[in-house]
């Protein structure tokens, strides 16, 4: 279904997919380290300081010109975490010449490039350029603060740091904001020097490449020292909690926004997840799930309600919009749902329609090289290796006892509420 | 059905016009999984006077109609089409701008039932006294989602800036209070005047026969009748060239300030390639001076007044244009003057013919990455199409563009009397 071959160039496992089906070629390059209290904010302040310049693009606007050059190659970083790893992502896509008036070679270019942001970034004295870290932290500071302006991602953000208390896991992938002040452009490339030494390094390239050409050009342009395969680190144990953890938080906000954390017990390493794709596809995934079904179509509480999973830490976390006035309301159908789910109340139609949308939505995150490289990259993060005919034959094999069994490990774990000022109690002007 | 080939690009489409005038094109697109159609109207939130059909008056509708049609249009007597088209694994949606309205399906199996209920569903509208006011619930909400959303709040506060009249400056969903007097004799009347055929386009994209598909699509539509529809008549406002007003300030409980400097295009192209092109032009112009290699970016990101936040577009429909610069930043006031000097101090004879060359280069490798995406070629095949121009003219249009263009958009955009900037602050600042 899609032609990956993995070599490994020293410490880096290159994955190169040759398909035509793209106007452009794509460069992923991936670092993974257990996320950490003491390493976060470094790390996330470290790609945009990279991306900021090289030796011999040694400004931003040096260097995006040249992409300009490139015929508007893109480069990008963010930050995400899995389960409880950290991971650093660049990427840069660059159209593929085929379809342009001029022959430049731009997929090597791109390559030489991306050697060049990891491997020979600006410097000054010996560390990175003052100038460029003083920008980046600010624009990090910014980062971090926006999370409290989009009420739906402060309310996601807020769930897991209660939720999460004292794991790894409650850790935001942008870091701390107490942090940023203090680092230094010193301290930061002692950091870089560490994490390029230590990290686990993922290359993808995706395109109308060949796969020897491809190896040759990284042979030569990234090579680094072998070093031990890191000890995976143990996801940290659960607290084992007696009670629901119930936190309500006051703001100026119109909208309530209820979101819910439970504990699945499962992960992507058991046998049960593809089980549990099927449970939060039933329960909360899509537009035909009970969530919106019953929140939003039957008592036209909210215009989203709905869940996801984080896999590989082995949450589901509910979100939706509510008028602060409909808490109970809502919280009671949310909580029928899941009973529905326990007791087993669900259709072999709802079973059928939830497995013919996820083998699509799989199948249309192929069609993407973003989308195919995040797929694949599950397989790196976990122990367990799931080739992609697997994910549509596992989530075919799925029964409905193995969905029940799933639900009755899932338990609530911690429930947060951001409401407005006036108190939950007052009525709320929408008429349902 | 005819069939235009776009050599340089390597893509072939496929086009029939239906015998009751809906205009059908077909892109086939080997080696992906999945389909992607929409089946758009030309009708969006701006449409709020018409002379409904049959009817000769002009008549004036509340605010939000469009989108509240969109949404009630999926739900059925029997049940919701999200249902349907579950069962059949596809993902689908809608979405309703300023001047149209697409409903769209995804799916990598049974794409000939997909493509069967989108038109079926689209076609066939139910609206119940019931269903209408279970569906303000839902959209009020959505509402105070919106309200609440501070990047909204400023995108929508520079509108509002801009425009007098011009129905552009109204809240695509309305308001909880202007929803509130939709009925579903309102709903059916909207519908009957823009849901006609011959106003409505049809894009598929993905790994399809386009032989096969046209056929069905044709079999599809004999089977129904609609009466004979004469074109639109939409209410023409009379809209000042100028802004509304120099400057708006929203308080909110937010902690970073953000800030989006309008300008206002006191006239468009009304249809074509002159529409295209103009567009293309201001599009190279921001790009030209607000990109990340520009030295305005630099400084502005230098001095701390930007973060990886802002951006800067622009946005052409039927009869208006606007375009907005900005994003969060520490000091609201200090970065609407400085884009505003920067458009003040603008002079296309200093303009560096490498470097527009350099833009344009840029934007050609963006259009390359962007026909990736089945998503981006149906919206803006259909959007092009829509005013008389083709999305897969943009190449030879970039490549043919010239100083020239450049320097009449700025002429007629960069003056004081087309600027308005609107901030969203700290509340208690």
């Amino acid at each position: 279904m899609v032609d990956e071959k993995v070599t490994a160039v020293g410490p880096v496992r290159v994955h190169t997919i040759s398909t035509d089906k793209y106007k452009t070629n794509t460069l992923v390059w991936k670092m993974k380290a257990p996320l950490a209290k003491e390493t976060v904010t470094l790390r996330a302040l470290l790609p945009y300081v990279l991306q900021s310049g090289t030796v011999d693009y040694p400004s931003v606007k040096a260097l995006r010109t040249y992409l300009d050059e490139l015929y508007g190659a893109t480069l990008n970083v963010d930050l995400t975490k899995k389960g409880e790893d950290h991971i650093m992502t660049v990427r840069i896509d660059v159209a593929n010449e085929r379809f342009l008036p001029e022959q430049t070679p731009l997929l090597e270019k791109a390559l030489q490039l991306l050697a060049d942001l990891l491997f020979r970034p600006a410097l000054e004295g010996g560390r990175f350029v003052e100038d460029i870290v003083a920008r980046e932290k600010r624009a990090l500071s910014q980062r971090i603060q926006a999370v409290y302006d989009d009420k739906m991602r402060y309310a996601s953000m807020r769930l897991v740091q209660e939720m999460c208390k004292g794991e790894p896991y409650a850790l935001s992938p942008n870091g701390e904001l107490g942090d940023v002040d203090a680092i230094t452009a010193e301290q930061l490339y002692r950091y870089y020097e560490q994490a390029l030494a230590e990290d686990e390094l993922d290359l993808y390239v995706i395109g109308d490449v060949d796969e020897e050409t491809v190896l040759a050009a990284v042979k030569r342009r990234f090579s680094l020292p072998d070093r031990p395969q890191p000890a995976r680190a143990p996801l940290a144990p659960a607290k084992a909690r007696g009670e629901v953890n119930e936190v309500i938080e006051r703001q100026d906000v119109k909208q309530g926004k209820l979101n819910i954390g439970y504990r699945t017990n499962v992960t992507y390493e058991d046998d049960d997840y593809y089980a549990l794709q099927l449970f939060n596809g039933i329960f909360g995934g899509f537009s035909h799930s009970k969530l919106f079904i019953n929140v939003r179509e039957k008592a036209s509480l909210a215009y989203y309600a709905a869940s996801r999973l984080e896999s590989h830490k082995g949450l589901l976390l509910v979100m939706s919009g509510i008028e602060p006035a409909n808490y109970e309301k809502a919280r009671r159908i949310i909580d029928e749902q899941m009973q529905a789910m326990k007791n087993g109340d669900f259709t072999d139609e709802e079973m059928a329609q939830t497995k013919a949308v996820i083998r699509n939505q799989l199948l249309e995150t192929l069609d993407t090289p973003r989308g195919l490289v995040e797929v694949l990259y599950h397989n790196v993060v976990s122990t367990r290796k799931r080739p992609l005919d697997e994910w549509l034959a596992g989530t075919d094999g799925v029964m409905r006892e193995d969905v029940v069994r799933v639900a009755e490990k899932v338990a609530l774990d911690t429930v947060y509420f951001l409401t407005g000022m006036e108190g939950a109690t007052e009525d709320g002007k929408t008429g349902v | 059905m005819e069939k235009r080939v776009y050599e340089t690009l390597q893509e072939a489409l496929f086009y029939e016009k239906m015998d009751n005038g809906l205009d059908v094109y077909i892109l086939p697109k080997k080696g992906f999984h999945k389909t992607y159609a929409t089946f758009t109207t030309n009708y969006g939130s701006v449409d709020n006077q018409f002379v409904p059909l049959g009817k000769s008056e002009m008549k004036r509708v509340p605010d939000g109609i469009a989108h509240f049609l969109e949404h009630k249009l999926f739900e059925k007597e029997d049940g919701d089409v999200f249902q349907q088209f579950s069962k059949q694994g596809a993902s689908a949606n809608a979405f309703t701008t300023f001047t149209r309205t697409a409903y769209l399906f995804s799916s990598t199996d049974n794409v000939e039932k997909n493509l069967e209920t989108l038109m079926d569903f689209v076609q066939t509208p139910y609206f119940s006294d019931k269903t209408v006011e279970k569906e303000k619930g839902i959209i009020g909400q959505e509402i105070r989602m919106y309200d609440d959303n501070p990047d909204w709040r400023v995108y929508f506060g520079a509108i509002e800036s801009m425009y007098h009249h011009h129905p552009v400056k109204i809240d695509i969903a309305g308001t909880i209070e202007s929803i509130a007097e939709i009925t579903k004799e309102l709903l059916y009347e909207c519908y009957e005047t823009f849901y006609h055929p011959s106003n409505m386009l049809l894009f598929v994209v993905g790994p399809v026969d386009e032989q096969k598909m046209m056929q069905q699509i044709r079999d599809n539509q004999a089977k129904k009748s609609f009466p004979q529809a004469p074109e639109v008549k939409r209410f023409v406002y009379e809209e000042p060239s100028g802004v509304a007003e120099k400057k708006k300030v929203i308080p909110m409980h937010v902690q970073t300030n953000k800030c989006f400097v309008g300008i206002k295009a006191p006239s468009v192209p009304n249809a074509g390639g002159q529409k295209l092109r103009h567009e293309l032009a201001f599009h190279v112009l921001l790009d030209y001076l607000f990109g990340k290699s520009s030295p305005h970016y630099e400084r502005l990101y230098r001095e701390g007044l930007i973060d990886d936040t802002f951006m800067y577009d622009y946005t052409e429909e039927r009869e208006f244009g606007f375009a907005l610069v900005g994003g969060d930043t520490r000091d609201a006031e200090r970065l609407a003057a400085e884009v505003q000097e920067v458009l003040r101090s603008f002079s296309a004879d200093a303009v560096q013919k490498d470097e527009l060359e350099r833009v344009k280069k840029k934007k050609m490798g963006a259009f390359l990455r962007a026909l990736n995406s089945p998503e981006y070629i149906a919206n803006q095949f259909t959007r092009y199409a829509f005013y008389g121009a083709s999305l897969f003219d943009i190449l030879p249009a970039l490549s043919s563009l010239a100083l020239d263009d450049i320097a009449a958009v700025a002429d007629s955009c960069f003056r004081d009397s087309q600027i308005a900037v609107c901030e969203v602050v700290p509340k208690g600042q």
